[in-house]
């Protein structure tokens, strides 16, 4: 019976802290990224980008810029040789900018140079004759303001009618909520390189979240069938979906094709910030109904998520933020509407948590105050109403799988919780600011639950191809996976030790000579590429079993990481019975189908959910509104631990990005101007403002369905991490805190 | 021909080689000379700025970060970068440490880490946690949450005690 | 084009006067921001950072006079830290491990930012600046030698060679409000020192005004309602002080912060140094 039904616990690779292959390569400072790479004869790209939100542009001048010494090739709209148009769920945005820009850090023009310098100084010398118009800046007006694109402003518009809407309990509490653009500002910038192959095509060395999405759309754009568009991942500086959309891939290939040489580009930090999409910055009221018990009777939302200039995965992101919109709760009567926008502002897609982290914020915003209207305790509230396995969602889909949602709230809130004594200097509000001494403290904490749906939705076919190749009895593994340092190739070596019971397996380079293993994002890849690399592995036994029984007429079954004959005969490890032979198992996993919502927002439109609760704990100077957070706890429904130190890697990770969200990160804008595209002023957290984070349990009930029953990890982290600390905030000071990031004068200047 | 500002030759001693520069923009950092002429790829580039550590290099014994120094200006100063951390091994006490305690997912951030380590350690050998993290506060790290690098600081600060006694 | 390394003082003045357009190079940690984002043009520098005399600091009974290329991690520990314990506090606020390592005082000095950590302190100090050229040497006030945002008063033949740093005997605070814990622009700061035997107490304002300043109103106040004896301040003066603070300060709204939180947190930063210098006298 296959490890993808049973999940059985395991005696060898999975469930241990194996550690990265790539750990010592990367230590040594050897490991490749795309930043690094490099070629005899390479050119430098460069891109011209609009400095306007909305402009008209009349005119593109490039003959002084082409005239620089050192500048070998200056394209724009007309050079694009296919579909000047792409997008990641659906094509709206082009390749170069013809007759309009939508957003500052369009591009408009790419150049390619012998040096960085002079690229840089040709992108500078090329005039736009650009004609201003006003911005559509503001989500709320974008819903009825005229069109910004052909397609018009509303990218999406869904509801969700559940139940009765005219129910209503004794208790009710509004409040309308604000969440700011976040950025997943990876270290490794956007960066690649492009080769011109002699058939005519391009060998495209990028780092990507989804290599196959990528070729896709460059194909389409440069007018070239797919095999003749190859894409290699090379090394990934951090994803957190800021990857999964293309940038500068087409433009890198178009100045390859152009030249005849190989062209690198590389964005600086400034330019990183324009060159992704963002985290949707989101306007949510809500409503929430409950009777006297605390029991949840109706919950009425309206979420506007602004999607920027182009589509990208607006319409996914906004499904995410209504479905879940109420959180890990029982609902039984919900009415929620949506809209994803088209602004001028920066084009938002994919961001780690995807949707649910903003409606997250807001809905644990609202239980908290009906805790507080019915004077319960915020956990027993949440604890009334928690979803459990067999319940029904607000989109009318049972929960068939786990749910130990009561698990991960009463493990978390039995937790110790730290002691109140305040230590040194480092350890006060301010910090070596020196600004807060002891008497100016007060402590606070906070409580926040969620639900992550894992995979795609509503009917999107999602698989993952991957092979297991035997050669001589040495493993290697080909898969498209990309691995963004979430330690996907640890989890590869696992596997193969635990199916065949080989220490370590090679894996070979990820490109698109392999179909697709999807994106890595959605907390899907342990699932569907993990599970496609444990089918490969479990083939190839299959397929040893039955070349054994041809050679020596023994039928063998597999029992562990033995063969053991039917007939008493001896048994063998699999691993020794490998050696000397060959084998190469190409499959495709899928998980069970999911469906559309309907027109009310029905549906079994999801795979499986995961669900994490956090408590925070902080110090704060009120009086300057600086806030210190003393510990982060967490309870997180896993289904099964694959690797015990790479799980807390992904909850570290994320409850440091949620803090972010809650304290520091977001992306001014003025009037659809980026004020802050640098690390001096957009904020992510140091060491020294990154607290100890603590795993109060990991809650493991196998997941039905999942390969080892494992659930994904990486999300669930940073959704309820932010509430939570701003539900601490509002603790020690009583404040309201409607909106994210929460900034110092938020609470300084609270009701002065 | 065609770089604005050439600037004239200057040599670079770095981890222990010499390296003679001709036909650069005299605008170039020391991180640039480092990756794209000398090849070593190591120092990371994440924001050019002074304000993430991924290049972090040492001169003259002294943490840097590399992005902010003028490659010119590095000549006649001993430069050791990441590619010289394990000082002729395979990897050092401080690499081995990260691994073991999964302080590297994408590993972007670790070269400048693992160069500003070493030099806290040099003068810090039993440091407290607070002054770990004060220690690696100019380092950024995107994707760990730091928790997995200062345990593995704490853990060569008893591996080399132990060591040693 | 070209780039110069001067071995001294003396060849730096003959480099500046034979071409004042040279740039001037020491820890790079603005200089080369500039240049990596091409917000700096250059066609001739000079690097300062090797004049051993300019790396120095020596301690003169009553002052400390501090060569221009000390960085800001010899200020940060070490003896000068005991001598101006403020300048040293704000020392350790600037930047990162790395930036202390590379940056000087004079650099802080020269780029004259707003938020330059050292200046209030160096302000609130009296800290006089050696300016040098092949002309001579002049001596400036803080306050003179910075005169706008980003703006200082060097002739372009001009760098500043030292700093004379009074070394007095009271207690001293620097306290700076940002964000994060670390790698931060000063969102306000204040600057509070005191000398005993002189019955003096400096106050200076970061981050709100164009460039910052003392807060002399403030200043004057407060000394009439000090006991020097007993170290000790009258409480009934606390609010009119705070709110002295507030008024010299002219802070801006930009992406960093408001206007109104600045104000309201230099007035509270103003009181809370105040209360740990001096005892309420009841």
């Amino acid at each position: 019976m296959s490890l993808l039904e049973e999940g059985i616990a395991s005696t060898a690779g999975v469930g241990i802290s194996a550690t990265r292959p790539d750990g010592k390569e990367k230590a040594r400072g050897d490991f490749l990224f795309s930043n690094d790479l490099s070629a005899e004869d390479m050119l430098w790209g460069q891109t011209l980008r609009s400095p306007y939100p909305s402009a008209k542009i009349r005119k593109i001048d490039f003959s002084q810029a082409l005239a620089i010494e050192g500048v070998h090739a200056i394209l724009t709209a007309d050079d694009v040789p296919g579909e000047n148009i792409f997008g990641l769920e659906h094509p709206d945005q082009p390749v170069l900018a013809f007759d309009m820009v939508r957003y500052v850090g369009e591009p408009v023009a790419i150049v390619a140079a012998n040096h960085p310098e002079v690229a840089k100084k040709a992108v500078d010398a090329i005039y736009v004759d650009y004609e201003q118009l006003d911005p559509l800046v503001n989500s709320q007006e974008a819903i009825e303001a005229g069109p910004i694109h052909p397609e018009g402003n509303v990218i999406r518009h869904m509801v969700i009618n559940h139940g009765d809407p005219d129910a209503n309990g004794n208790i009710t509490v509004e409040g309308e909520y604000e969440v700011g653009m976040q950025d997943q500002a990876f270290l490794g910038t956007e960066s690649g390189i492009a080769f011109p192959s002699a058939d005519g095509g391009v060998d495209l060395h990028i780092s990507t979240q989804w290599l196959h999405s990528d070729r896709d759309q460059v194909a389409s754009a440069l007018n070239l069938p797919d095999d003749l568009v190859r894409v290699t991942l090379a090394g990934v500086g951090g994803a957190f979906g800021g990857r999964e959309d293309v940038s500068m891939h087409v433009h890198l290939c178009m100045l390859a094709l152009y030249t005849g040489r190989p062209v690198k580009m590389v964005y600086d930090r400034n330019e990183s910030f324009l060159g992704h999409v963002h985290r949707h910055p989101a306007k949510i009221w809500f409503r929430h109904s409950a009777d006297e018990s605390g029991a949840l009777v109706k919950v009425e939302a309206k979420v506007i998520l602004d999607g920027g200039a182009y589509a990208s995965t607006t319409s996914a992101v906004l499904a995410n933020a209504c479905c879940f919109s109420v959180g890990p709760y029982r609902v039984p009567n919900a009415f929620i509407e949506g809209w994803g926008v088209r602004t001028n502002n920066p084009p938002c897609g994919a961001m780690r948590g995807f949707g649910n982290v903003q409606t997250c914020f807001a809905a644990e915003a609202q239980m908290d105050k009906l805790a507080s209207a019915l004077s319960m305790d915020p956990v027993e509230l949440r604890l009334l109403n928690a979803l459990k396995s067999g319940d029904t969602l607000i989109t009318g889909q049972k929960i068939t799988g786990t749910a130990p949602v009561k698990e991960v709230l009463t493990s978390l809130s039995e937790h110790p919780i730290p002691d109140g004594v305040k230590g040194d200097l480092l350890e006060l509000p301010g910090g070596t600011g020196r600004t807060t001494d002891n008497s100016h403290v007060k402590r606070g904490i906070g409580y926040a639950a969620s639900i992550k749906n894992l995979m795609f939705s509503e009917g999107f076919d999602d698989f993952s191809e991957a092979r297991c190749i035997v050669v001589d009895g040495k493993v290697s593994i080909q898969s498209a996976c990309v691995e963004v340092g979430q330690g996907f190739v640890t989890l590869v070596n696992q596997i193969v030790e635990e199916t065949l019971g080989v220490s370590e397996a090679a894996i070979l380079p990820v490109d698109t000579s392999i179909g697709s293993a999807g994106s890595t994002s959605a907390s899907r890849q342990t699932w569907m590429s993990g599970g496609a690399v444990l089918k490969a592995c479990e083939a190839v036994v299959d397929a040893l079993v039955l070349e054994l029984q041809k050679e020596i007429g023994v039928e063998y079954e597999r029992v562990g990481l033995n063969l053991v004959p039917k007939d008493s005969s001896d048994s063998i490890a699999i691993a020794v019975a490998l050696r000397g032979r060959n084998f190469d198992e190409h499959v495709t996993h899928r998980h069970l189908p999911t469906f559309p919502l309907d027109h009310n927002g029905q549906g079994n439109a999801h795979v499986s959910f995961a669900f994490a609760a956090h408590r925070a704990v902080v110090d704060v100077d009120q009086e300057l509104g600086l806030v210190r957070v003393v510990e982060i706890a967490t309870s997180q429904d896993v289904g099964r631990i694959l690797n015990p130190v790479q799980a807390r890697g992904q909850i570290e990770g994320g409850v440091t990005q949620g803090l972010g969200l809650a304290l520091l990160e977001e992306l001014v804008l003025t009037d659809g101007k980026i004020a802050n595209a640098n690390f001096t002023d957009y904020l992510l957290p140091t060491a020294m403002d990154t607290p100890p984070i603590e795993i109060a349990a990991f809650i493991e009930q196998p997941e039905p369905g999942a390969p080892f029953g494992a659930k994904g990890i990486g999300e669930p982290p940073v959704i309820s991490s932010t509430p939570a600390i701003v539900a601490a905030i509002r603790d020690a000071t009583g404040f309201e805190l409607n909106r994210v990031p929460v900034k110092p004068e938020d609470i300084a200047l609270n009701g002065l | 021909m065609g770089i604005p500002q050439e600037s004239s030759q200057y040599e670079l001693t770095v981890n222990d080689s010499k390296y003679v520069i001709s036909g650069s923009w005299l605008g170039e950092s020391l991180l640039y000379v480092l990756r794209e002429r000398l090849g070593l790829y190591g120092s990371k580039n994440a924001c050019e700025q002074g304000e993430c550590g991924s290049c972090s290099v040492m001169m003259d014994d002294v943490l840097v970060c590399s992005c902010l120094v003028l490659a010119a200006n590095a000549e006649g100063r001993t430069i050791k970068t990441i590619e010289s951390v394990a000082d002729g091994s395979d990897l050092s006490d401080v690499q081995e440490a990260f691994i073991d305690t999964g302080a590297i997912q994408c590993g972007f951030c670790t070269p400048g880490l693992l160069v500003t380590i070493h030099d806290f350690l040099d003068s810090n050998p039993e440091p407290e946690e607070s002054e770990i993290k004060e220690a690696i506060s100019g380092n950024l790290c995107r994707c760990t949450g730091y928790g997995r690098i200062v345990e593995a600081v704490q853990l060569v600060s008893i591996r080399r005690s132990n060591r040693d006694t | 084009m070209d780039f110069l390394i001067a071995s001294s003082t003396e060849d730096l003045c003959e480099l500046l006067a034979e071409d004042p357009t040279r740039q001037l190079l020491a820890g790079g940690t603005d200089f080369m921001v500039e240049v990596n984002f091409r917000h700096r043009d250059i066609s001739g520098v000079i690097a300062i950072d090797r004049i051993e005399e300019l790396k120095q600091w020596r301690h003169d009974g009553d002052s400390v006079l501090i060569g221009s290329c000390v960085t800001y991690r010899e200020i940060e520990r070490g003896p000068l830290s005991t001598l101006i314990p403020a300048l040293a506090q704000s020392a350790r606020t600037i930047g990162s491990p790395q930036i202390r390592n590379a940056g000087t005082i004079g650099g802080n000095l020269a780029t004259a930012s707003p938020a330059g950590d050292m200046i209030p302190v160096l302000l609130a100090l009296g800290a006089l600046v050696n300016v040098r050229s092949r002309s001579g040497v002049r001596q400036l006030q803080v306050g003179e030698l910075i005169t706008g945002v980003k703006t200082n008063s060097l002739r372009e033949d001009e760098f500043i060679e030292s700093v004379r740093v009074p070394v007095l005997s009271g207690p001293q605070e620097f306290l700076k409000v940002g964000p994060r814990n670390a790698m931060v622009i000063s969102v306000t700061s204040l600057a509070m020192v005191t000398d005993i035997d002189r019955e003096y107490i400096g106050i200076a304002l970061g981050s709100v005004s164009a460039s910052p300043c003392r807060s002399t109103d403030a200043e004057h106040f407060i000394s009439e309602n000090i006991d020097w004896n007993n170290m000790t301040v009258q409480s009934g003066a606390i609010e009119n002080f705070e709110r002295l603070v507030r008024e010299s300060a002219s802070p801006i709204d930009d992406h960093r912060s408001s206007s109104a939180y600045r104000t309201h947190t230099i007035g509270v930063l103003g009181r809370r140094a105040l209360l740990r210098i001096f005892r309420l006298e009841d």
